[in-house]
């Protein structure tokens, strides 16, 4: 079977995912079931054929499981803000239609991903300009005291969705390049090999940046998965794990220092250590997502029966309890998980987790695949960036870290998020498609000669 | 470059077990830890979908009822209490915005249907819907109002206690409140900065000085130990040295050699403070223990809203072995000794009950919703002292209401038995903790009682706190079915 048959198959589980859910969430909110569920489900399977068949013809090497994994977590996602609010199942079902454009276009207008090499200066100062925005005066917007969005009229996005795509092709671009000579004259100091001093200039530079997102954008999440995926990307490439040493020092003692200088970041280290010491106020999110969590037990409560509101309180009032409604805040963005937790239980969770790793394992066997520093580099630092953005929300959701205001990939509800990620998996699948005609061409040609 | 690949997507891994693990740890082991923690308001918003049974006076007065609000899915119920302020103490109250306390708070397994949790699943496959079952009280609504009434918006409280089951009958704490008011912010934050205190009950939270109703817990200490017999006599004019230290009598008076019997029905100071040090601090603890001092009353009511009796230092309960204890200033009320008026109903409830303690219950029947009926089953807390003595003090205390300071008290229709107690707050300004103690019919007791009144100026046991005694009595017997 080819490879784009397999992934047309895996998509009929997504599309029964979507129709089950949306019955689900119909039944237990209406105590009726109408036909609305399979006009959804179906609605969002044609999409995704739709997008198979533009992979189909433009991409038909790519990676067969990629595309329905990231079909499955937006069905996830789609589904849990379905039985939050049908507005917001909506509103991301539109997005998504966005999103799946943007993809396409992606992968039509871009039909050599090599040529972004060769921009790679201007790409690293777009995504600069675009870290930077929400900072400006006017446009910039704050979340949380974050600076996270930029609102220009009606709309508002968050720049760091794109940015991070740019800021890994320039890292890809540039530590391909550089690789060698970060790896020569090294020296072993006390049983540690120890880059050449001058080669950690650029390491300095990033970490500066990751230091300054950390103040200035105050975002903490964004600053951990940056520098996570850049130290991620230095590491693969050089295969030099003091790179990795000394930027994990330099990091926890940048974000140490400044969580015992700067306010916010202080507070959200508190928070961490002990949500419950100030439950009813700055602890709030932390305990409310652990107590949904509690609730929900091994098998959860089951679609649309858990509590996210107070029970007879006005939809539109999405404040907190007990003012208004919501019992657990953001429970469409960044507590999307503990919903899930709480509705599906610890299943449901760790099927989203496993949906990450299998996602992670097929990026990694493209880069693997790929027989290019660049395309590998690439491939690695686009895997790793949205791997490591699950790991940091849902990590800030279970208290293994930090809270912090990142989205879930592809779950979350968020037009940026899903437009930025849809594009991050064209490219991954730009460099699968390449990597793999070759793996293919080379066996058809072994064949040929075998016979 | 690949073997760095391959170790990266194992640390991706790495870290998504851990957060596998995280989410097992509070989804599975720490959940119950979770559901348990005070800030989870969850549990009462599920609860709130509930419709949470009624809880009824002893007459079936609907103390509390839930009323539905919304419908479908989002159908909640809201409580309400018909009532007012009559048993805003003891009753409290249940708010999705406020949390619960009180009866409440302490019945709300059998309020709101909480089965075992194979019970319940069984009931969710069969797609029944979880009912409360609805909770009778032994409260009298009667002797409640009465006992407002008779309170006459002096601070205080009234505790009546049927004493062969336990059986709290009323329940007073004045300054009363509404629970319905207690459910908007405005509403509880005026109750909550009210410096009169509504909220606090004080018939299980108020730690007062007993004053001479405290001779009947020495007075039963000195009889069933057999070290004093009521023809036991000691010489109780004012200025004896008690702890080094003259303690004087009420009003400065001399007895000359006098009996027991003489001085309960008196109050001699001198007399009981001496019979205290010769019996000493560990068989003064020893009755006292029995009597349920210097632990939580086992009443069906939240711990955070009952006090123990005893002997406080900063605060903290004493200990027999504290050389702080004024044993003889402690036998008669003084010192350092601090009471609820729940403790002094049971101690003469003790004494009714032929010197049998019951524990005290505020309920006394639960009614399923398919009509089934449990009741309460009267448990026995301690036997405080026998037969013998119990009848002793009843003839003593008797003499009090007849011939001595507790004459108030007094029933046209029954024999009343009982002690009064004045304890001095504020001597400079006449402010004294006025007491009245005590049961009928006394040869056949149903119904104890105490009775206390807060810094009244220049009242005593026996002129404010008996009539009090007396009124509430009156109703308690007439609505009395006796005790078996």
């Amino acid at each position: 079977m080819s490879a784009r048959s397999r992934e047309l198959f895996a998509l009929i589980p997504v599309g029964l995912l979507v129709t089950a859910g949306f019955t689900a969430v119909l039944i237990t909110q209406s105590d009726q079931l109408g036909d609305l569920s399979f006009v959804y489900g179906l609605y969002f399977l044609g999409l995704c054929v739709a997008t198979h068949f533009v992979i189909r013809a433009r991409l038909p090497d790519a990676d067969p499981f990629l595309f329905p994994l990231v079909a499955l977590l937006a069905a996830f996602g789609v589904v849990m803000l379905f039985r939050l609010d049908d507005g917001l199942a909506r509103d991301q079902a539109n997005w998504f239609v966005v999103g799946l454009v943007a993809f396409s276009l992606t992968i039509v207008f871009l039909k050599d991903y090599e040529v972004l090499e060769r921009y790679r200066y201007l790409i690293a100062t777009a995504g600069i300009v675009l870290l930077l925005l929400p900072r400006l005066p006017g446009i910039g917007e704050t979340t949380n005291e974050a600076f996270l969005s930029v609102s220009v009229g009606p709309l508002t996005f968050q720049p760091t969705e794109l940015a991070k795509i740019c800021i890994v092709i320039f890292l890809a671009s540039y530590l391909n390049e550089k690789r060698e000579v970060l790896v020569v004259g090294a020296r072993t100091v006390a049983g540690i090999v120890l880059p050449p001093l001058k080669h950690l200039g650029p390491l300095l530079v990033i970490w500066g940046a990751a230091m300054v997102m950390l103040v200035f954008i105050r975002d903490l999440g964004s600053s951990l998965m940056f520098f996570g995926a850049f130290l991620a990307m230095i590491y693969v490439a050089t295969a030099r794990i003091s790179f990795v040493i000394v930027g994990l020092v330099l990091f926890f003692a940048g974000a140490w220092f400044f969580a015992n200088t700067v306010g916010h970041v202080q507070e959200r280290f508190d928070i961490w250590l002990d949500p419950f010491e100030d439950a009813g106020g700055s602890g709030f999110q932390v305990a409310q997502s652990l107590f949904a969590q509690a609730d929900g037990g091994l098998f959860g409560r089951g679609l649309g029966e858990s509590l996210v509101q107070l029970p007879g309180a006005s939809k539109d009032c999405l404040g907190e309890f007990p003012d208004c409604g919501a019992i657990l805040p953001a429970p469409h963005t960044d507590f999307i998980y503990a919903v899930i937790v709480n509705e599906l239980g610890l299943f449901g969770g760790a099927a989203v987790v496993l949906i990450y790793a299998m996602i992670a394992e097929r990026g990694f066997k493209t880069a693997v695949l790929a027989d290019d520093g660049f395309s590998k580099l690439l491939a690695t630092g686009l895997t790793t960036i949205v791997a490591f953005q699950a790991f940091v929300i849902i990590g800030g959701v279970t208290r293994v870290i930090p809270i912090t205001g990142v989205t879930l990939p592809f779950i979350s509800y968020g037009g940026s998020s899903i437009v930025a990620n849809f594009i991050l998996l064209a490219l991954l699948l730009s460099v699968s498609d390449k990597a793999r005609r070759r793996v293919r061409r080379e066996n058809e040609a072994l064949e040929a000669e075998y016979r | 470059m690949n073997p760095q690949i391959v170790k990266l997507f194992g640390f991706i891994l790495v870290l998504y077990a851990l957060l596998f693990g995280f989410t097992s740890y509070w989804s599975i082991f720490d959940a119950d830890g979770l559901e348990a923690n005070v800030a989870n308001k969850r549990p009462l918003l599920e609860e709130q979908r509930i419709d949470r049974g009624e809880i009824l006076a002893s007459d079936g007065t609907v103390i509390a009822r839930s009323n539905p609000r919304g419908r479908g899915g989002d159908r909640t119920f809201v409580r309400s209490y018909p009532e007012g302020d009559l048993f805003g103490n003891p009753i409290g109250y249940s708010f999705v915005e406020r949390g619960r306390v009180g009866f409440e708070l302490s019945h709300n397994d059998e309020l709101v249907g909480n089965k075992t949790e194979f019970l319940s699943i069984l009931d969710t496959l069969r797609g029944q819907t979880q009912e409360g079952s609805d909770v009778q009280s032994a409260l009298d609504p009667e002797a409640q109002a009465t006992a407002v009434a008779a309170l006459g918006g002096q601070k205080g409280s009234v505790v009546a206690i049927k004493p062969c089951t336990g059986e709290v009958k009323t329940m007073v704490s004045v300054p009363t409140y509404d629970p319905n008011e207690v459910r908007s912010s405005s509403g509880f934050q005026a109750l909550n900065q009210d410096p009169d205190a509504p909220l606090f009950n004080r018939a299980t939270q108020a730690g007062y000085p007993p004053g001479s109703t405290m001779k009947v817990v020495t007075a039963t200490a000195a009889l069933d130990s057999g070290e004093f017999d009521p023809d036991s006599t000691l010489e109780a004019n004012s200025g004896v040295e008690i702890s080094g230290v003259p303690l004087e009598n009420s009003g400065g008076a001399d007895f000359g050699t006098i009996d027991m019997e003489t001085a309960l029905t008196n109050s001699v100071n001198t007399y009981w403070a001496q019979v205290a040090e010769d019996l000493g601090t560990d068989t003064m603890y020893e009755y006292m223990d029995r009597f349920g001092f210097n632990a939580d009353p086992p009443l069906d009511y939240p711990s955070f809203q009952l006090a123990p009796s005893g002997e406080f230092a900063d605060g903290k309960l004493l200990g027999p072995g504290s050389d702080q204890i004024d044993v003889g200033r402690m036998a008669i009320g003084q010192d350092k000794l601090n009471v609820t008026p729940l403790q002094m109903a049971m101690v003469v409830a003790a004494v009714a009950n032929d010197g049998e303690l019951m524990e005290p219950r505020l309920w006394s029947k639960v009614i399923d919703t398919d009509g089934r009926e449990q009741k309460l089953n009267p448990e026995r807390q301690s036997r405080v002292m026998s037969e013998e003595t119990a009848e002793t003090l009843t003839a003593m205390m008797t003499d009090v209401v007849n011939e001595g300071t507790g004459g108030a008290a007094a029933l046209a229709s029954d024999q009343v038995a009982g002690k009064t107690g004045t304890a001095e707050i504020v001597p400079d300004q006449d402010l004294n903790q006025a007491w009245f103690i005590g049961f009928a019919p006394a040869d056949d007791p149903e119904i104890a009682i105490a009775v206390t009144v807060e810094r009244t100026i220049g009242g005593q046991g026996g002129t404010v706190a008996a009539p009090i005694a007396q009124e509430v009595l009156q109703v308690l017997l007439e609505n009395s079915e006796g005790c078996d």
